[in-house]
């Protein structure tokens, strides 16, 4: 029998992006399996019971040939807290990679649409995806808190940038540009969005008025992060009675085409 | 060295049982551990009907523990049997069906059921804190106890185990209860009723308001109230809340336990039951025990 393992990554860079935004580069010299865009690690944050959970963490970069992944976070709380103090040579205990992976076309037109630090998952899948025109949508509070512009813009066609109080790139949500691209007829093959839930939820609704496919990844509170404990639940279309069942975020996402998701 | 346990007919290579509702039905932990080494699982909590549970978010971490409010999501007890338990029967361990419900009539009728099926023991839950109606309004009664009890041991002939609550003011009583029920034994605890408060929106974290405490921080209430109920009753108890270790495992076995379950640990780490189970043997070869059963109950009091 083989088994699925736990990981004992060494870690090669720590970035600070921002004033609460931090990348930690890792090495995944004995993940036998390929790290694809989309996906998510379960970290286990600081030692013994000063934290309990593992954090889920999206990873924002990978190189399954090198071997190294990039994982990338905000400080939220206590876990996120001592994850920033993590320095280079340190081993983080990692279980992953773990969900579901986002569509990978050959080629065509395709936009992402990404809300502070929604916008990690989305850089992975750009980098994966040179054969088709990517076209980058980018949202954050304000001119502090822009990061990764220039990472962004070196696997983007295009690249699009607004601020909610105008301090840099457009004046206004990032959805309001997304909006003005479709109305003048710039309709891509897919959108994926990650970000605040409002956000994303605009989004797939002009996805739907524009019938154009389009891919969420969602967050939710996690507890095992492998589909055991429930506890990461999130409707979903059905055809039962009332319309939804409750899915969980750690193994029916975190990607999924909005068409399954199911609102109200 | 022998770690092998028989309660009341309940047989186990050793006394590590996995958690309800921590290990699913086992296949989600079975890419990550050999389920041949765990004593037995207590499978998701199982309702007549299937349910979606509560609302999220259903998690909230608090200082050493987490409080959880799934709210009883599970397949129902026809889809467990049918697509459930044929992926756990491959493996050799112990396997034990939580069993919810909203009626003494129900409670029977699921007995019933599983009386047919291919399960090794039942355990009685009447101590979820997560659901409006059944389940922990028994739970928290004697009287209520004892009558599902007695309800489901009539249709069912394998060991019945009943769940209790800490959310009593007298376990001991409650554990009398369900043993002139005429339950087999007795597993506790259930999670602690807690509440955790987001200071900034000034509104509960869970959806649900409140939800289960558990994990390290709940061990030493779980370890007395063990205690409290192995003087109480002659039946065996498995006893369980916050065992992240095997000397953990072993409070218990010394306040009375017969065995243990592992469950908020699995979060942390998919091998906890394993090195639970490791754990232990280290203590009984640390301590010259050849058999695990000379261990259960050996607490001696300072007074």
């Amino acid at each position: 029998m083989s088994f699925d393992k736990l990981h004992d990554c060494k870690v090669i860079d720590v970035i600070k992006l921002s004033e609460d935004v931090f990348s930690i580069k890792i090495d995944i010299s004995d993940f036998d399996v390929p790290v694809r865009p989309g996906q998510f690690v379960n970290v286990k944050c600081g030692r013994g019971l000063e934290t309990l959970l593992r954090r889920p963490i999206s990873i924002c970069d990978a190189d399954n040939e090198q071997k190294t992944m990039t994982l990338a976070f905000q400080i939220r709380g206590k876990g996120t807290e001592i994850l920033a103090l993590t320095k280079i040579g340190d081993i983080l205990d990692i279980i992953g990679p773990l969900g579901t992976e986002f569509y990978q076309p050959d080629s065509g037109n395709i936009a992402v649409v990404g809300g502070g630090i929604g916008i990690f998952p989305l850089y992975y899948l750009l980098k994966e995806l040179p054969s088709c025109t990517r076209k980058t949508y980018l949202g954050f509070r304000n001119k502090d808190s822009v990061f990764m512009e220039e990472d962004f813009t070196n696997v983007s066609e295009k690249i699009n940038i607004a601020t909610d109080d105008g301090s840099y790139g457009y004046d206004g949500f990032v959805t309001a540009m997304l909006k003005a691209d479709l109305e003048a007829g710039n309709i891509p093959d897919v959108i994926y969005t990650c970000g605040p839930v409002q956000m994303m939820s605009i989004v797939v609704k002009l996805a739907n008025e524009y019938g154009v496919k389009c891919q969420v990844s969602m967050e939710e509170r996690m507890g095992c992060g492998i589909g055991a404990c429930l506890v990461c639940s999130c409707k979903l279309k059905s055809d039962n009675e009332s319309g939804w069942y409750n899915g969980h975020v750690c193994k029916d996402g975190p990607v999924i085409w909005s068409d399954r998701v199911f609102e109200g | 060295m022998n770690t092998a346990v028989n309660i009341c007919g309940l047989i186990m290579k050793n006394p590590v049982i996995a958690a309800s509702g921590t290990f699913g039905f086992g296949r989600e932990y079975g890419k990550y551990i050999d389920l041949n080494k765990l004593g037995g699982i207590s499978v998701k909590g199982l309702t007549l009907k299937p349910r979606q549970g509560n609302a999220a978010p259903r998690i909230a971490e608090t200082a050493g523990g987490i409080l959880n409010s799934v709210g009883l999501q599970n397949p129902g007890v026809y889809a467990f049997i049918k697509e459930e338990l044929p992926y756990l029967r491959k493996y050799n361990l112990a396997i034990i069906a939580n069993v919810a419900a909203n009626t003494v009539e129900e409670y029977a009728e699921m007995a019933e059921i599983l009386n047919d099926a291919d399960i090794d023991a039942i355990e009685l839950n009447v101590s979820c804190p997560n659901v409006k109606s059944g389940c922990v309004t028994f739970g928290v009664s004697a009287h209520g106890i004892a009558e599902v009890t007695r309800a489901v041991k009539n249709k069912f002939k394998k060991p019945l185990f009943v769940k209790l609550t800490p959310n009593v003011t007298s376990i001991g009583d409650m554990a009398r209860a369900a043993e002139a029920g005429g339950a087999d034994g007795i597993s506790l605890i259930n999670t602690i009723l807690g509440m955790a408060i987001d200071i900034y929106k000034k509104r509960p974290i869970l959806a649900n308001n409140t939800g289960g405490l558990s994990g390290p921080a709940i061990k030493p209430v779980a370890v007395r109230m063990v205690y409290e109920v192995s003087k109480s009753v002659k039946i065996p108890i498995i006893g369980m809340g916050g065992i992240t270790t095997g000397e953990d495992a072993v409070e218990f076995l010394l306040a009375g336990a017969s065995a243990v379950m592992v469950g908020t640990a699995n979060f942390i780490d998919p091998a906890a039951c394993v090195k639970v189970a490791q754990g232990i043997e280290t203590y009984m070869s640390r301590m010259s025990y050849n058999d695990i059963s000379d261990i259960v109950g050996g607490l001696t009091l300072n007074y």
